[in-house]
């Protein structure tokens, strides 16, 4: 470590400067705790902030924005979230490229915000009506927070989709001395816009199931952002073939082009009959308890899972190679475990779980050793 | 006239459909402004009247049921250019669930025109009522007739600050009052008054649009002609990385730390605990340890405990949750009282307690110091971190001694005499 680069910052200030750095240029903010941090560095970073009156608003401004060639950005917990969600969808339907970044506090309802909790992962899996998959970074250190908002801002423009950072309380305000040299230089994404002569054909999707951009602004080409049932005009229709494709393509574009943005942490150890999976906050925890388990002779793997949705196939097959599989997460119901195994998951899949509290690396240990 | 904006060929609404009345005209008011099709955005809401996209060869945005306004609003903001034309299509259904949307973009001026459709009822969900339905105007769902009065939109808009705001009879050729509106900097507002045959007509037989218009107190008149220039989207060219702005903490002192320390500091807001932990942070960080910190307080900042979670550690940090702390100060009541339960759970370590406190219930050694005597109550926190690093051998006191002499609190109080009055 370079002793002579250390600053003592936090992840909404990585975040924020990171986002910035790719290219987002827009923050449309409304305030709530815990994320109220990124709220305030984006207004002094970002070109142009705006301050919206509520959270519905801030998604509709922000795909206005993005309609015309912006990529805009947000921030906020899960009330502002719940707000959001139709305008998500209607983003989503529209292929507009834009970052949410979901900072988890303990629910339900307003809970209690100053908390924090990863209880939103079945929300955030069913944000999309029909389940259809939207990109999701869940991030579990600092490096992370820098690295994959920057990739967040890449996989929205080039697959035309808003993308969630799914993060929580303790992620983004706890301070911490970090070796500045050591955050890798953020590539600024560069746009590409439909530039042909022939009619602009919105909905028209390439090889990989991407249709190509054009803004508002354009005085070549008339533009059409459709919310409702589509076809590649983006006129609307009813049920017709060619409008359902073009909805089913929505899904199929991200789910066939995941291997592009699936990013996780498999630490392999050799000999090892138990995984410990984890994300977000608890990854920290899961990392510590697996340094000391491992200290202590038991043999344990681990795999951090930062492309959190949709679940990439390899997590499956990593599971599958392990006698013992433990998940961690600090919700009640272990909403990601279930995603994955469902609700009644077979015996040899443990949930390590708390309600209200950060899971410590004791707690996981102790899991781990009961199950020997 | 022939149509420029709009295509050839039926709209897409029932006969008789005051929307079609309304979609002709704006053609022919953007005929008289002579706009480039591309140089106009068209908007549209959900409901019967946003089925319009179809028909017009403008560039043309299709959202959510009353977000149109608020869409429309991150447009025009995007453009920033007066020379585009910003136009929504909403109905009186899209008002009322998106009222504040009209409030908000018309109190802010956002460069757009809005046409409300207003046939008083919901048309595309079976003809049920909106806010805007008069008093005793029957529909589907009313068949006894609204008891309440609608309100008055114009009013509403027109109090919120746009540049012009009226209300037109939708009948025969309204393309100049269109145009009018059309015509204007900033937020502008036309409601049209109209009928829908399907629901409307056949709910009250024989009714006239102007009769029911004119029984609701609706003034067909204009609301606000005012000279606003309309909103400027602000963009910043330069903005510093928010990494460059943090200052670089140069490790000038060694720490003599072999494993992680972790360190509660619980006092009360106003008397500086984040601040004095921040500097502890930073004076340790100077001593080439890694660092967390994290605060927590109540919602309302400036009453109440105000505590602060630190780790000092030799090795990189992972979990940074702290069940239960190594060293524990407390330097007021408040911070006493918020740290009741993590005092409880405590097995080991050590409690720093300001000597004007009660003793709490537990097994640890409690030291009593008198950090609010000595040091004063603004200083207490920083007195009392100055003194775990002396006295725990965390990091050399020059560390957090040296930030403290470059810092605002240089003066606050003779900090190198303080530390000699403590055993
Ligand atoms: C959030 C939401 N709630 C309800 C609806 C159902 N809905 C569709 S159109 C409409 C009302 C349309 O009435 P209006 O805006 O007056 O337009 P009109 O059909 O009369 O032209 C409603 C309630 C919806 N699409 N979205
Ligand atoms: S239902 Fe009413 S509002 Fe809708 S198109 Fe028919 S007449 Fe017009």
């Amino acid at each position: 470590m370079n002793k002579n680069n250390i600053i003592f910052t936090d992840s909404s200030r990585l975040l924020t400067e990171s986002l910035a750095q790719a290219g987002a240029d827009v923050f449309i903010g409304y305030p709530i705790t815990p994320a109220n941090l990124i709220y305030h560095y984006a207004s002094q970073r970002f070109p142009q902030f705006m301050a919206a009156p509520d959270e519905i608003t801030a998604l509709q401004w922000m795909s206005g924005f993005a309609a015309a060639g912006h990529i805009p950005v947000t921030a906020t917990s899960f009330p502002g979230y719940a707000l959001m969600i139709e305008s998500i969808n209607m983003a989503y339907m529209m292929e507009l490229p834009m970052v949410i970044v979901l900072v988890q506090r303990l629910g339900p309802a307003t809970g209690t915000a100053t908390r924090g909790a990863q209880g939103d992962i079945a929300l955030l899996s069913g944000t999309i009506s029909g389940g259809m998959a939207i990109p999701s970074f869940s991030i579990s250190n600092p490096h992370d927070c820098w690295e994959l908002s920057a990739k967040a801002v890449e996989v929205a423009s080039k697959y035309r989709t808003p993308v969630v950072i799914f993060t929580s309380k303790e992620e983004v305000m706890t301070m911490f001395s970090i070796d500045k040299t050591g955050l890798a230089p953020v590539h600024r994404v560069e746009r590409k816009f439909y530039s042909g002569d022939e009619t602009y054909v919105p909905y028209k999707a390439d090889e990989k199931l991407v249709s190509a951009f054009l803004p508002v602004s354009s005085n070549k080409h008339q533009v059409r952002f459709t919310a409702s049932t589509h076809d590649t005009q983006g006129i609307i229709q009813n049920t017709a073939k060619e409008a359902i494709d073009n909805s089913k393509r929505l899904h199929y574009k991200i789910t066939e082009n995941l291997s592009d943005f699936t990013y996780f942490e498999y630490d392999k150890e050799e000999g090892a009959t138990s995984l410990l999976l984890s994300f977000g906050i608890t990854s920290q925890a899961a990392r510590e308890a697996v340094e000391n388990l491992r200290c202590q002779g038991k043999k344990v793997s681990l795999l951090i899972a930062k492309t959190l949705l949709p679940v990439p196939t390899a997590y499956y097959d990593i599971c599958s190679r392990y006698k013992q599989l433990f998940i961690a997460e600090e919700n009640l119901t272990g909403q990601y475990r279930q995603l994955l195994f469902g609700s009644m998951p077979p015996a040899h899949i443990h949930g390590i779980n708390e309600f209200g509290k950060m899971i410590s690396p004791a707690t996981i240990i102790k899991a781990v050793l009961s199950h020997e | 006239m022939n149509r420029v904006y709009l295509h050839e060929g039926d709209l897409p609404f029932c006969l008789g459909c005051g929307h079609t009345l309304i979609a002709e005209n704006v053609d022919k008011a953007l005929q008289t402004l002579n706009l480039d099709p591309l140089d106009v955005i068209l908007v549209t809401d959900i409901g019967c009247h946003g089925i319009i996209d179809k028909s017009f060869k403008t560039h043309t945005v299709h959202g959510l049921h009353g977000r149109s306004v608020a869409l429309a609003s991150g447009i025009s903001l995007s453009l920033n250019n007066p020379d585009k034309k910003i136009i929504v299509f909403i109905g009186d259904g899209g008002a009322t669930i998106g009222l504040q949307h009209l409030i908000d973009s018309a109190h802010r001026n956002f460069n757009m025109t809005v046409v409300l459709h207003n046939n008083m009822l919901y048309g595309m969900t079976g003809g049920q009522p909106s806010e805007l339905t008069p008093l005793g105007f029957k529909t589907p769902t009313l068949p006894e007739g609204s008891t309440q009065k609608g309100f008055d939109m114009c009013e509403v808009v027109a109090a919120a600050g746009a540049s012009y705001v009226c209300r037109l009879m939708g009948i025969g050729n309204i393309a100049d009052q269109l145009a009018v509106a059309l015509g204007k900097k900033g937020f502008s507002l036309v409601e049209v008054m109209e009928l829908c045959p399907s629901y409307a007509v056949k709910s009250n037989p024989g009714m006239k649009l102007r009769q029911v218009v004119e029984e609701a107190g609706l003034g067909i008149r204009v609301y606000a002609d005012r000279d606003y220039t309309g909103y400027e989207t602000e963009v910043k060219t330069e903005t510093p990385s928010l990494i460059d702005k943090e200052k670089v903490i140069s490790c000038d002192f060694t720490s003599a730390l072999k494993s992680p320390a972790r360190i509660m500091i619980s006092g009360s807001a106003g008397e500086g605990v984040q601040a004095a932990a921040e500097f502890f942070a930073r004076a340790a960080i100077a001593s080439g340890l890694n660092v967390t910190k994290k605060g927590s307080y109540p919602v309302t900042v400036g009453i109440g405990f105000s505590s602060s979670d630190i780790i000092l550690s030799p090795e990189h940090i992972l979990y940074t949750g702290s069940p239960s702390p190594d060293y524990m100060i407390i330097t007021s009541q408040d911070g006493l009282d918020h740290s009741l339960s993590t005092i409880k759970n405590m097995q080991e370590g050590f409690i720093f307690l300001d000597e004007s406190l009660p003793v709490p219930n537990t097994t640890v050694p409690v030291i009593r110091l008198g950090f609010r005597k000595l040091a004063g109550n603004k200083n207490a926190a920083i007195f009392s971190l100055l003194y775990l690093a002396i006295h725990q051998k965390l990091f050399p006191a020059e560390a957090m001694l040296q930030m403290l002499s470059q810092s605002k609190l240089a003066g606050k109080a003779d900090w190198n005499a303080l530390v000699t009055m403590l055993p």
